[in-house]
């Protein structure tokens, strides 16, 4: 009889993003990108660390980048190099999230002492400047694989959103509905999962979506200052491989630009999307689109 | 009284206010003790501050009592409420807007009610049962109803729904905390209507929380006023209305608004209706202040209520002595 | 015949909505005298908050006033630029808001906000500020004491007052308030209503008051106006209204009040909802549920119509004349 929550949710999406034209662009990139992610191969008319054509080529058709110092076709690069990437951004974005509900939302429904000490965890983690902590963290784990890399941002990174996520919990605990729920005698995990939490959805997606930026950048710079593995293909790493190389005093600026270009065009989408969020959760910032009834004459 | 559903005795709730410099008690309630039969409705009236809302909360389990006896259907309550008692005895909430959740279609509720408190329904049960209990409230075409999110429904449909919810766990009490203050006056009679049927056609009793004297009238059987958490006159509906004792029940008949009284010139109301303070209250009657009969003995002990008749209670030095 | 401080014209305000536009208010016609208290009567939605901004000319975006003229002291104030309307505003007309709490600025003691708005309008020092503002709360039995008070110190009843005693400030000639009294208690509710009462006999100002809940305005008005979705229905002395109700939804109304004193009687309300004002009914806009709704009804909506002093809006009650 009731579509869950989640499929209503996915509909409301659906008709919205049809709506706001900042929506429909970051979904668009995104989209594009996730195609790339999941199907690298049908983008890479090379093999990307194939070292086999000549060196600091220009563009051309068969090299629409051109290529690396090393002979690598930049372009096959920077589609492979796609998948990390974006599999950084969603994963850390995912985890990030999970944890910031889970810390945020708990802390704010127990109150007391609960919420003192997760607070003042949350806290903590906040103040530490993030990018030292990043290097330092990434620099002791010396394995530096994918999942080291999620591993440290989302230790760092999860503090943000369960802060945000916690006041706005508050601001609902004391509803009359979740009242209503204590009333007829509902358990509390129920009433956080239930009641509490389906509410505070846009603001739990702009969240995932803040996250999966600062993942994007903070990876790509981990990767650019090479604590990243640089053998494997991502766009932080032919950063780090270009600058390496001088790419561009050696006059191959597009080895250098175009991982740049695709981090931007990553992040722009997720910013996108995170305004048009912002729109969701906050009808103030709606803007009003009106049917202006013809005046009549006078 | 024989086989009382309620029965409240010394119920007192109380909250720690201030940091910590200026720490002090909030007496919502002191020491309230009252009886609901069965089949009957009890008003509670009060203003700001009276600690009406408090007894509902503390009846409805969201707080635990700082002290007193409450004995619903004969046991005598624990510190927590259980859920069978929760199912007995629940509360529909003052705010059509805020107390259903926004995101989750109105059924929802109603179906987590019979769901918790009637186990004997399998869900073909269950889902006639919420059509029939929205359509008694008088909500139709129940079953469309039930698949409506809470914005496409009114302040009074919202309200009225409370009342499905309600009786969904087949409550011998409920206890309704200002039903009708936030809706539109020619919406309430309806509400008021549907209490009244509840009463006399399901037997089921109402603790009805207001501050509106007339709404009180027309639905209750008897009335007891609170004043800054104390119960200062109790009796039947009719014994109050015509003839208030205490100074305060007085003071509420004069001052309520109603079109067809002319305007009491008489008692020239000179009281700017400031709220009682009721944090760390030292002895002595808490209306004393504002009160035209006050006398010494009023400010250094507090008057207990005293029965003036077998329905008739009241607590205040100056009628006791007339 | 005394020239009216506010002579209101066919007043019309929209608001645009994902919908389409939606009239709230649909050409509200009416005068009032220097010092006379008019009370504006309806339920939810009916306009009559909107009315209110809209003669005030405080609406904003979303809300827009599309047609009609609002004269005070003779001048159109629809027609005034922001600098003027500046000029006149507390001098001429002041406001009392729904909630004191949300008017009143929570960082600011009462002296500051009081000086605040003799600032904006006045050019008096601060000795002039000073000694006014202990008037104004005089008038309003604020001890004086509490100017240093922020508003969260002071109970619901003072901030109310408060907010009337900063509405008297520059002794405007008419008083706005937007139901002042609806967030106060019984006894509160009383006791300003009779300050409003006093101060408005001492000083003369005109008063309009806007309430969903008629009986706190009986015994104070002087006349009174029901609307019902975006119409005056009925308009005449309170007395008048209140004892014989012309208009159906007028009597609807009064007889949905339970009363303290009196027989008990089962009393019914006034089943239905009010119209979609987007998309209005042709013809009369109560009529969906008006049990004496005839066709006439629904096919012609009816003219504001006074007779003997008493305006009613309802063809059965003055005829449509047919041409």
């Amino acid at each position: 009889m009731k579509r869950p929550h989640l499929l209503r949710l996915l509909a409301a999406a659906g008709r919205f993003l049809r709506r706001d034209k900042k929506a429909m662009a970051g979904s668009i990139i995104l989209f594009v990108l996730l195609v790339i992610t999941a199907f690298p191969s049908w983008f890479t008319p090379d093999d990307p660390a194939a070292e086999i054509y000549s060196p600091g080529m220009a563009l051309s058709w068969a090299h629409p980048l051109g290529t690396t110092s090393f002979g690598q076709d930049v372009f096959s690069q920077l589609m492979a190099g796609t998948r990390q990437s974006v599999m950084i951004a969603l994963v850390v974005g995912f985890l990030c999230t999970i944890l910031s509900v889970a810390v945020g939302v708990t802390a704010a429904y127990s109150g007391g002492l609960v919420d003192d000490a997760l607070s003042l965890v949350t806290d903590v983690i906040l103040v530490i400047p993030t990018f030292p902590l990043i290097i330092v963290i990434a620099a002791y784990t010396k394995s530096a694989s994918f999942w080291t890399i999620v591993f440290v941002l989302v230790v760092t990174g999860w503090s943000y959103g369960a802060r945000q996520l916690r006041v706005q919990a508050l601001s609902l605990r004391n509803r009359d509905y979740l009242l209503a729920a204590r009333a007829r005698g509902e358990a509390s995990w129920y009433i956080i999962s239930v009641e509490l939490i389906p509410p505070m959805t846009s603001l739990i997606v702009a969240n995932f979506l803040g996250a999966a930026l600062y993942a994007v950048l903070a990876a790509a710079g981990l990767q650019f200052v090479g604590l990243g593995n640089v053998n494997t293909e991502s766009w932080g790493t032919m950063l780090y491989w270009a600058q390496n190389n001088e790419a561009l005093q050696a006059g191959l600026p597009l080895w250098a630009l175009a991982p740049g270009i695709m981090i931007a065009v990553l992040g722009s989408a997720l910013a996108l999307l995170n305004y048009a969020f912002d729109e969701v959760s906050n009808p103030a910032l709606r803007p009003v689109t009106t049917k202006r009834r013809k005046k009549a004459a006078a | 009284m024989t086989d009382a559903v309620l029965k409240v005795d010394k119920l007192s709730r109380f909250f720690r206010v201030g940091g910590f410099r200026s720490a002090g008690t909030l007496h919502a309630t002191d020491e309230v003790s009252f009886e609901v039969a069965p089949g009957e409705i009890v008003a509670l009236v009060g203003e700001s501050g009276s600690g009406k809302s408090t007894i509902a909360r503390v009846l409805a389990g969201l707080y635990p009592p700082t002290s007193g006896t409450i004995t619903f259907e004969g046991e005598v309550q624990g510190k927590r409420t259980s859920r069978k008692v929760r199912g007995r005895m629940p509360m529909v909430f003052q705010d059509p807007f805020g107390s259903i959740n926004p995101v989750l279609r109105v059924g929802h509720s109603l179906h987590r009610s019979l769901k918790l408190h009637r186990p004997e329904l399998d869900q073909a049960g269950r889902d006639a049962e919420a059509v029939a209990l929205v359509e008694r409230v008088g909500l139709l075409p129940g079953a469309e109803v039930l698949r409506r999110y809470p914005h496409e429904l009114s302040g009074g449909q919202r309200q009225r729904l409370g009342f499905a919810q309600a009786l969904a766990s087949r409550p011998s009490l409920i206890l309704a905390d200002e039903p009708v203050s936030m809706l539109d006056v020619s919406i309430r009679i309806g509400l008021l209507n549907v209490m009244k049927g509840l009463r006399d056609q399901e037997h089921v009793s109402l603790l009805y929380i207001t501050h509106d004297l007339a709404s009180a009238r027309y639905v209750a059987d008897r009335m007891i006023v609170l004043y800054a958490g104390r119960i200062v006159e109790e009796g039947t509906t009719e014994e109050v209305i015509a003839h208030p004792e205490h100074p305060y029940t007085r003071l509420l008949m004069a001052t309520a608004p109603d079109p067809r009284l002319p305007l009491s010139h008489d008692t020239d109301v000179e009281d700017l209706g400031e709220p009682p303070k009721v944090i760390n209250p030292g002895p002595g009657c808490r209306f004393a202040p504002r009160c035209p009969l006050a006398m010494d003995q009023c400010r250094i002990s507090t008057p207990a209520l005293v029965s003036l008749s077998a329905t008739k209670r009241v607590a205040c030095y100056a009628v006791e002595q007339s | 015949m005394t020239t009216p401080i506010l002579e209101v014209r066919d007043l019309k305000v929209e608001y645009s909505t994902a919908a389409g536009p939606a009239e709230a208010v649909s050409g509200v016609s009416f005068d009032l005298a220097p010092g006379e208290f008019l009370a504006i009567v309806g339920e939810s939605g009916c306009g009559k908050s909107t009315l209110l901004f809209s003669i005030a000319q405080l609406l904003t975006y979303p809300a827009e006033t599309v047609g009609g003229s609002v004269k005070f002291d003779g001048v159109d104030l629809t027609t005034l630029s922001a600098e003027e309307l500046r000029q006149r505003r507390w001098r001429d007309i002041s406001v009392v808001m729904q909630s004191a709490m949300n008017a009143l600025n929570p960082t600011l003691s009462i002296a500051a906000q009081l000086a605040d708005a003799c600032r904006a309008h006045t050019d008096w020092d601060d000795d002039k500020i000073a000694h006014r503002s202990a008037e104004v709360l005089n008038m309003v039995s604020i001890d004086v004491t509490h100017l240093k008070s922020f508003p969260f110190q002071l109970s619901g009843g003072m901030r109310q007052r408060a907010m009337i005693a900063m509405a008297l400030l520059l002794e405007p000639k008419l008083i706005i308030m937007d139901e002042p009294t609806s967030a106060l208690d019984v006894v509160a509710q009383r006791s300003l209503m009779r300050q409003v009462e006093n101060l408005r006999r001492e000083l003369g100002f005109a008063v309009l008051f806007v309430t969903h809940d008629m009986s706190v305005v009986s015994h104070f008005s002087d006349r009174l106006a029901v609307m019902y979705a975006g119409e005056i229905v009925e308009l005449g002395p309170t007395r008048e209204v209140f004892d014989r109700p012309r208009h159906p939804y007028s009597s609807g109304l009064m007889d949905a009040f339970p009363s303290i004193v009196g027989e008990m009687k089962e009393l019914t309300g006034i089943a239905g909802n009010p119209p979609s004002l987007v998309n209005p009914p042709s013809g009369c806009l109560f009529a969906p549920r008006c049990q004496f709704a005839t066709d006439e009804c629904r096919q012609f909506r009816p003219e504001l119509i006074t007779v003997d002093g008493l305006a009613v809006r309802c063809h059965l009650v003055n005829p449509r004349v047919a041409k």
